[in-house]
Formats: C-alpha cells, sequence, structure tokens
C-alpha cells in the first residue's frame, strides 16, 4: 500500500545541513496498523508527511497504493491525496470559521459531487465518531476530543485507503486519547490502512506493528499482531 | 463549491472588523469617486435633455484664422453669415440649427433685477434641439420673417418673473433691456452644463443686439447639425470640409490678413476635446490617455493598497491552506478560491459605493449647485463600475492569492 524505499530527507539553511532521514526503507502493507515511534526530533513526522505526500524527499522513491509519486504534478498529487489519503493531525487543523459539518466536507469538495451528497457523507462520517449532534457547532465550542474526533471524521468523509494520524491523542487525556484510538482501530477493522506517529508506548502496542527510528534511521521494525483487518 | 467560498469570505470579514473596514472603505470610497465622476463625465458628454439628439449632432462652434508664418491667429465663434452660406447650405444633414454662444440681458420685476443667459436661435435650433415645452411653441420661420419680438423662455425664468401665477403665461410681454417681447413659448430649462443649448430666454436671430447681420467669417455664432443618421457623420463632415476649403484665401478680418481657415464639425465630445488640443489626429489619443492615467491613479493606487491588506490577511489563513491542499486542493482550486472571495467583497464595496453615489448624485441634483442637474446612475455608468469593481477584485487578489497557493504544504500547515 505504501511503499518507501531509500528515502533520505535533508533539510538545508545557508550555513546547515540537517539529515533528518536516512536510507528509510518501509513497506506497509494494506489493512496493517502501523505506528512510528522514537524521540523528539528523530525524524518520525517527516516520515509520515513524506508517506502523506505533504513534503518531498531529497531522495529515495514513494510508491502509494502502486501509483511512484516522484514525477507527479501540482495536480495529479492532488488528486492522490484526495482519494487514497485521510490526515489527522495532533493540533487538529480544524477551519474556525466553518462548522463542523462544512470541516468534514472540505475533502469532498474537490472531487465530483454534488452538494447533496456532499453533506450525506459529511453526516455519515460524522455519526461515525458519535458527534452527529454537533454538526452545526464551529470548531471552539468543541473540547479537544470531540475536535479531534471531527478530524477523524474529516480524514475518512472520502472513504481514503490510508489515514496517516501524526500524533493524534498528543493534545489529549489518555481517557480521550483510548477513546480516539478506539475509533482508529475500529476504522482498521473496517479495511483501512493506517499509520500513526505517537510517543505513547501503550498507544503503539495496540497497533499490528511499531516502527521505531533514531536520529532519522530506521532503528526497529516489530509486528507486534499479524491479525490484520483485511489481508495483505 | 462557490457557496462554501462565499461562507468562508463572509466570515472572514466579520472575523476582522477593522481589516473589513480599511478594505471596504478604500474600495467604497474609490468607486464612489470612479462613478460619481463618470456620471459627472456622462452628464457632460452623454446624449441628454435637451441634446437628445447629440449622439447624430455634429457642432461647429469657433473658427480659427492663421497667417502664413503661423505667428498671429484669431480663434472664435463663427458668423451668422458664415453659417448660412456653409452649413446651411449642406446636403447630407437633415437639418442644420443656428444659435449664438453666450449672452446676458437683464430684466427687471418689481424693481428686482434679474440676470438672464440670451441666446439668439432660428426656427431649425428646436428641430435639433428637443426642448420640452410647458407652454406655448417655438417660434417659426414665419414669425421671423414677420419681424415678430417674441421669445421662448424657461420654466424658472416663468416662475421668477410671474411668480407662481396658474394661468398661462403665452402672449404675455416681458420687458428685457426696454423692448417688450411677447412669450410665445416655456420650455423646461437646461442645465448650464450644456452651455450650447443652455439659456434664461431665446430670441429669434433677427431680435435687436443679436449682431447677425456681421459680414465677416467670425461672429458670436454657432451651428448644430443633425445627421439622419450616425453613419451620415462622416459624409457630412466631409461635405463641410469641402465647403469649407472654398472660403476664397487669403481672408481679411477686422484687419488681420489670413492664409489660413480652421473650422470643423465634430460630435460633442471631439468639439470639447478640440477646445484643448489644435492637432485633429493626436487629440483623442492625448485626451484617453490623459483621462486613462487619472483612472489608473484613483483605481490603482487604492489597489495596490489592497493587495497589501489581502496579502496579510491571506497570510494568516495560511493553516487553512494547507489543510485544504492536505485534503486533495490542487493550487488553482485555493487561487480560485482567494480571487473568488476578493471579488465578492469588492462587491459588496461596489454595492456600497452604488448607495453613496446615489446620495451624492441626489444631493448634486436637488442641491441646486448646477440648475437642472440631472445626474443620474444609468445603466451604463453601473456597468462601468462593476467592471471596475471586477478589475479591483483581480488586481487586489490574484497576487497574493497566488503566491498563497503555492506555498508549500508542510510550511502552511507549521504557519
Amino acid at each position: 500500500m505504501i511503499k518507501l524505499q531509500n528515502i533520505e530527507k535533508v533539510y538545508r539553511t545557508s550555513s546547515i545541513e540537517t539529515l533528518a532521514l536516512n536510507n528509510v526503507n518501509i513497506h506497509i502493507r494494506k489493512g496493517e496498523f502501523v505506528s512510528i515511534m522514537g524521540p523528539s526530533g528523530c525524524g518520525k513526522s517527516t516520515l509520515l508527511n513524506i508517506m502523506g505526500l505533504l513534503d518531498e524527499p531529497s531522495k529515495g522513491t514513494v510508491e502509494i497504493a502502486g501509483s511512484t509519486v516522484d514525477k507527479y504534478q501540482d495536480k495529479a498529487l492532488a488528486r492522490l491525496r484526495n482519494e487514497k489519503l485521510g490526515f489527522i493531525f495532533q493540533s487538529f487543523h480544524l477551519i474556525s470559521d466553518l462548522s463542523v459539518l462544512d470541516n468534514v466536507e472540505i475533502p469532498l469538495l474537490y472531487r465530483k459531487g454534488s452538494a447533496r451528497e456532499r453533506r450525506e457523507l459529511a453526516q455519515e462520517a460524522l455519526e461515525k465518531v458519535g458527534l452527529s449532534n454537533r454538526m452545526k457547532h464551529f470548531p471552539k465550542e468543541l473540547s479537544g476530543g470531540q475536535k479531534q474526533r471531527v478530524a477523524i471524521a474529516r480524514a475518512i468523509v472520502g472513504k481514503p485507503e490510508i489515514i496517516l494520524a501524526d500524533e493524534p491523542t498528543g493534545n489529549l487525556d489518555s481517557a480521550m486519547g483510548n477513546e480516539i484510538l478506539s475509533i482508529l482501530q475500529n476504522l482498521n477493522k473496517e479495511g483501512a490502512t493506517i499509520v500513526m506517529v505517537t510517543h505513547d508506548e501503550a498507544m503503539a502496542k495496540r497497533t499490528h506493528r511499531l516502527i521505531r527510528l533514531f536520529d532519522g534511521t530506521q532503528v526497529t521494525d516489530s509486528v507486534l499482531s499479524t491479525n490484520l483487518a483485511t489481508g495483505v | 463549491m462557490i457557496l462554501n467560498y462565499i461562507k468562508i469570505a463572509w466570515k472572514v470579514l466579520l472575523r476582522h472588523p477593522f481589516y473589513t473596514f480599511i478594505t471596504l472603505f478604500g474600495i467604497s470610497l474609490t468607486l464612489t469617486v470612479l462613478m460619481v465622476l463618470t456620471s459627472f463625465l456622462d452628464h457632460l458628454f452623454g446624449t441628454h435633455y435637451p441634446e437628445g439628439k447629440r449622439d447624430r449632432s455634429l457642432y461647429i462652434t469657433r473658427m480659427m484664422q492663421q497667417d502664413t508664418s503661423q505667428n498671429g491667429r484669431n480663434m472664435g465663434p463663427v458668423s451668422y453669415k458664415f453659417l448660412k452660406e456653409y452649413a446651411k447650405t449642406l446636403k447630407t444633414p437633415e437639418r442644420v440649427g443656428i444659435s449664438t454662444m453666450f449672452g446676458f440681458a437683464n430684466t427687471y420685476i418689481n424693481g428686482k433685477r434679474i440676470k438672464l443667459n440670451t441666446k439668439y436661435t432660428d426656427a431649425d435650433f428646436w428641430y435639433v434641439t428637443d426642448f420640452q415645452f410647458l407652454e406655448g411653441k417655438p417660434f417659426n420661420d414665419q414669425n421671423i420673417a414677420n419681424g415678430e419680438q417674441v421669445v421662448v423662455i424657461t420654466d424658472d425664468l416663468r416662475k421668477q418673473y410671474f411668480e407662481d401665477t396658474d394661468e398661462s403665461v403665452i402672449g404675455k410681454s416681458i420687458d428685457i433691456e426696454n423692448i417688450n417681447y411677447r412669450i410665445i413659448g416655456v420650455i423646461k430649462g437646461s442645465p448650464a452644463t450644456r452651455p450650447y443649448t443652455y439659456g434664461d430666454v431665446y430670441f429669434p436671430y433677427t431680435a435687436p443686439k443679436s449682431n447677425y447681420q456681421g459680414a465677416g467669417l467670425r461672429g458670436g455664432y454657432m451651428a448644430i447639425v443633425l445627421a439622419k443618421d450616425k453613419t451620415d457623420i462622416p459624409a457630412i463632415q466631409e461635405e463641410f470640409n469641402s465647403a469649407v476649403s472654398r472660403i476664397p484665401l487669403p481672408g481679411t478680418e477686422n484687419g488681420f490678413k489670413f492664409h489660413i481657415v480652421k473650422v470643423e464639425a465634430n460630435q460633442y465630445l471631439d468639439d470639447f476635446i478640440s477646445t484643448f488640443f489644435q492637432d485633429a489626429d493626436s487629440r483623442k489619443a492625448i485626451f484617453y490617455t490623459i483621462i486613462g492615467l487619472i483612472m489608473l491613479m484613483v483605481m490603482g493606487l487604492p489597489a495596490i493598497n489592497l493587495v497589501n491588506v489581502n496579502v496579510s490577511r491571506i497570510l494568516e489563513r495560511a493553516s487553512e491552506i494547507g489543510v485544504r491542499k492536505s485534503f486533495g486542493a490542487p493550487s488553482r482550486a485555493l487561487l480560485w478560491q482567494f480571487i473568488i472571495e476578493n471579488i465578492f467583497i469588492t462587491f459588496i464595496g461596489g454595492l456600497l459605493a452604488l448607495l453613496l453615489s446615489f446620495l451624492i448624485i441626489q444631493l448634486i441634483n436637488t442641491s441646486g449647485w448646477i440648475a437642472y442637474a440631472d445626474l443620474t446612475i444609468n445603466f451604463n455608468v453601473f456597468a462601468v463600475s462593476m467592471g471596475v469593481c471586477l478589475v479591483f477584485g483581480l488586481l487586489s487578489g490574484v497576487l497574493p492569492a497566488m503566491r498563497m497557493s503555492k506555498m508549500k504544504i508542510i510550511d502552511a500547515l507549521k504557519a
């Protein structure tokens, strides 16, 4: 589903060169729930951003759902992000001027479909995360956990095959964090491939596979459970 | 999608009342100035009462006489004799009306002096213009041939001279400069901004003090040449130029010997421009360049300012750009979003400007600063203003939108 080969990421300023990722090779299969761990600044988020086509590697190739993406133009990359990927960010990144329902509809704005279809799909996604009673609310009227559930609804509304979550429980208390992880587990059971960056060992242990990074290098890749949702 | 953009634009407007005020103030003030200016230009140069046939009229208003060394020149209105010989004889026009340029006289009522703007005209003057007669009728060739001392007055003069009498004033007499004239018609007056038709009292050209008997080419007269159809205008100009080329040269007038005579039959705007720029070939270009530069100044400076305001307003929405891009918005869709938002905001400014312009124009019309002012926001002015709105929206929106839509997702999300 996601194949990274010889990925290297270098950040350059006029005086300094920082190697954020060094020769990373990862193959994530369909239906896997993978967690990525490592100390702060080890390149976890950079790796996730490269998988999500939010950032470009300095070297190496990225393959998403069978397509190699190194030569894609803006429009093709946008389509791939829209159709195949869903993002959940640590700080939610909801648009404060839009209602919960409008926020969830965002991915659908960039594909074909009527306003009515968009509305129905967004309502369905919000029901799935248990927020159908908050559709007309605005982000500032929600708790952290509710905001993250809206963000999850937005990530799944377009029914992407891959969900990328960057510390989705990082800003939440443990009860709320558990709730969010349960939602992600359910989504995984329904067939979504999920890659999650986390600092929380307990959370990571509830996924199928754990990849550890240190100083931009992949140090371990351990399978925690072989019980995949939809096979290989 | 567009509804979504407009919804966001509205929220953005409400989010920062100060930015919104600055933006809308800039847009609406500029557009108001433009609209009032356009309306005023339309008032000056458009086809309006009593020159409702201006679009198919040519004006012969002045003549220039020059000697060969081009050191000496005389310029001014033409004589009645010249117009009778060279304009009245034209075959192509439908009719040629002759009148004097400006004149002044006094009349007294109950010891109070009323200053009058006078015009001496022939009968065709009433044909080439479309004055509305509230009472009576214009004088005709017969009245003139009979040497009748008749006048047409405006409703304003009627009100001043006869006060608010309800009975007809036709047949009553008015004493102007110690001569009694019989009132033959009362017209709805015209604004002073239409000098070729404006007046308080209109005499037949044969009335005393009209000076129509002058033998020279120059005098105090002008003509309005009415074409049967707009398309005849070039043919009439050609015919007139050909007639003028037969003026015997060199000639002498008031002791000045001239070898060159320049006199043109121009449409109203051209006639106006020709008072400032002599050269017939380049004057239009110069005039439009000047107008264009003024418009650019009026529009350009606020637009640059708006770009600034917009850049900072869009910059603080970097995170939104990041989110939209993450979920599949191509750069072009974002570019459109910001352009549509900007156009929406500009149109709100446009509507405010329309309201403001309407109020200002009403104020000008009712204040009496210009008698008989009839400034309007007509469809043309409105269309021009909306066009300007669009240019504004694009000018002030495209640049920041382009910059922002190309922002890297990762940078946008971190902002």
